[in-house]
């Protein structure tokens, strides 16, 4: 078996191999990077939105709801048929790539829309209430009192959620995007043992998303913790 | 015309009426103590005077000026006039002792960050805390945290402080330092709206006590009136439960 590994390595290392790896590699990377980061700040908003009391707001703070409940509740992979189809009977004429970044960042906003808007709501409303009494306005409270307070509950579960995505992103294989998992299939199927072609998809997805776990962690201890230290 | 005025004013939380019609006068430097049983509607009244809850009905009149509650401007000007201090002191668990004091004064009212730290610091050396400005809200006892929030609530310098029953969370060992910043006030002649139920305490600093019952007043007048010779049989019998204990 080893020696098997030791001689198909000298051909799979080849230029062409490598660079489709990398490639899918830096496609997988995109999709993530702008799903979450796109989502985040899209979701930040719909969730700051949501703690809105405006009457004049109803009908949008309805649509948001509407959104994330309606998101979160359909399969990544279908989402991602969807987005293609509609693109189709719209008649434009786009990359599968565009359709999976579309569908990337319509399910990742939703997700973190509503794990910052539960990170919001953790905070006791009689500090809404203080701030209101002291006269700052919504977003001066949000940014100055709620989310300082909001960080620890919602980095976690965002950066989890964050870390599964780049996983999920593989998904977009299905409809033809040479991501990560595709080109491990494209190489598999020229020969090249399953072992070692998905040995080094393993690795490159683990060089993605550990940077980002580690940022998470790092993330958490500057902002989440109390700052006394203490409790 | 009374600096400030309640005239006949409702208000609800859903379909409960809490304030049924409360007429109120409260003149520059008068110390006001409302009492009465729980779910009377005190807490309820000073919430709808810093818009907290909205009013039904009724008018509040500030210097003969009627408050606009539904409109943001008018609710805004008001609350410049008004500090707050909550039953769970509500002091913002992220910012220090001195930031908490000093937010809303530099960051809202743009006075000079300088004169305003000073002026915190003096303010947290008269209510006993001037080694915690540097303190979170979460290192400090109860009573010290309430302190904290009547400096934050002087800060702003305003025409009327409302303290919302600021003793009723603290252990009983640190109810007396809070109730000394407290009379330390109203020997400066400021003008206050408490709602407590320290007896002793309102009967000793309040110009004027208001007992309230289901979201009325009852009996209004001079502490030794409404406390010792109360003229109305629900106000008896509150008394008469009140000083058994």
């Amino acid at each position: 078996m080893l020696t098997r590994l030791a001689e198909e390595l000298p051909q799979f290392l080849g230029y062409y191999n490598v660079m489709l790896l990398l490639k899918a590699a830096l496609i997988t990377l995109a999709l993530s990077a702008v799903g979450c980061s796109l989502g985040l700040m899209i979701g930040f908003f719909i969730a700051m939105v949501r703690v809105t009391r405006a009457k004049l707001l109803v009908p949008v703070r309805a649509a948001c709801i509407a959104y994330v409940e309606f998101f979160r509740r359909i399969p990544f992979l279908v989402t991602l048929m969807v987005v293609f189809f509609v693109y189709q009977v719209v008649g434009r004429n786009t990359t599968v790539f565009t359709v999976a970044l579309t569908a990337v960042c319509l399910i990742a906003t939703s997700y973190t829309a509503e794990i910052v808007r539960s990170g919001l709501e953790s905070v006791n409303v009689k500090q809404w209430e203080a701030a209101e009494t002291m006269n700052l306005n919504l977003l001066q409270t949000l940014w100055w009192v709620i989310l300082p307070q909001a960080w620890k509950v919602i980095l976690p579960p965002a950066f989890s959620f964050f870390i599964l995505f780049i996983k999920d992103t593989a998904l977009a294989s299905q409809i033809g995007v040479v991501e990560l998992t595709y080109a491990g299939k494209v190489l598999n199927n020229k020969g090249f043992s399953a072992v070692l072609v998905f040995g080094c998809v393993l690795l490159l997805y683990f060089i993605i998303s550990y940077p980002l776990a580690r940022f998470g962690v790092w993330m958490e201890k500057n902002l989440g913790v109390s700052k006394t230290g203490k409790r | 015309m009374a600096y400030l005025r309640l005239e006949n004013v409702e208000a609800a939380y859903g379909s409960v009426n809490v304030l049924n019609g409360i007429d109120l006068d409260v003149e520059k430097g008068e110390v006001v103590s409302l009492i009465g049983p729980s779910g009377s509607g005190k807490s309820t009244l000073l919430r709808v005077l810093v818009g907290l809850n909205k009013p039904l009905a009724g008018r509040v009149l500030l210097e003969g000026q009627p408050i606009d509650y539904g409109s943001r401007k008018s609710l805004r000007a008001a609350r410049d006039h008004f500090a707050i201090v909550f039953q769970q002191y509500n002091l913002f668990q992220n910012m220090t002792v001195l930031k908490n004091v000093t937010i809303a004064p530099v960051k809202i009212k743009k006075w000079d960050a300088r004169q305003v730290e000073k002026d915190a610091v003096a303010l947290l050396e008269k209510v006993g805390l001037g080694d915690k400005i540097k303190s979170y809200p979460d290192e400090l006892s109860g009573g010290q945290q309430q302190r904290v929030a009547i400096a934050r609530a002087l800060a702003l310098r305003p025409d009327i402080l409302l303290l919302d029953e600021v003793t009723s969370a603290l252990d009983p060992e640190l109810v007396t330092e809070v109730l000394d910043t407290i009379r330390l006030l109203s020997k400066e002649g400021r003008t206050m709206i408490i709602v407590s139920h320290e007896m002793a305490f309102v009967k000793e600093i309040a110009d004027k006590v208001v007992f309230m019952d289901q979201g009325k007043i009852v009996e209004s007048g001079s502490p030794e009136e409404v406390m010792d010779r109360p003229s109305t049989d629900r106000a008896r019998e509150f008394m008469a439960k009140i000083l058994r204990h």
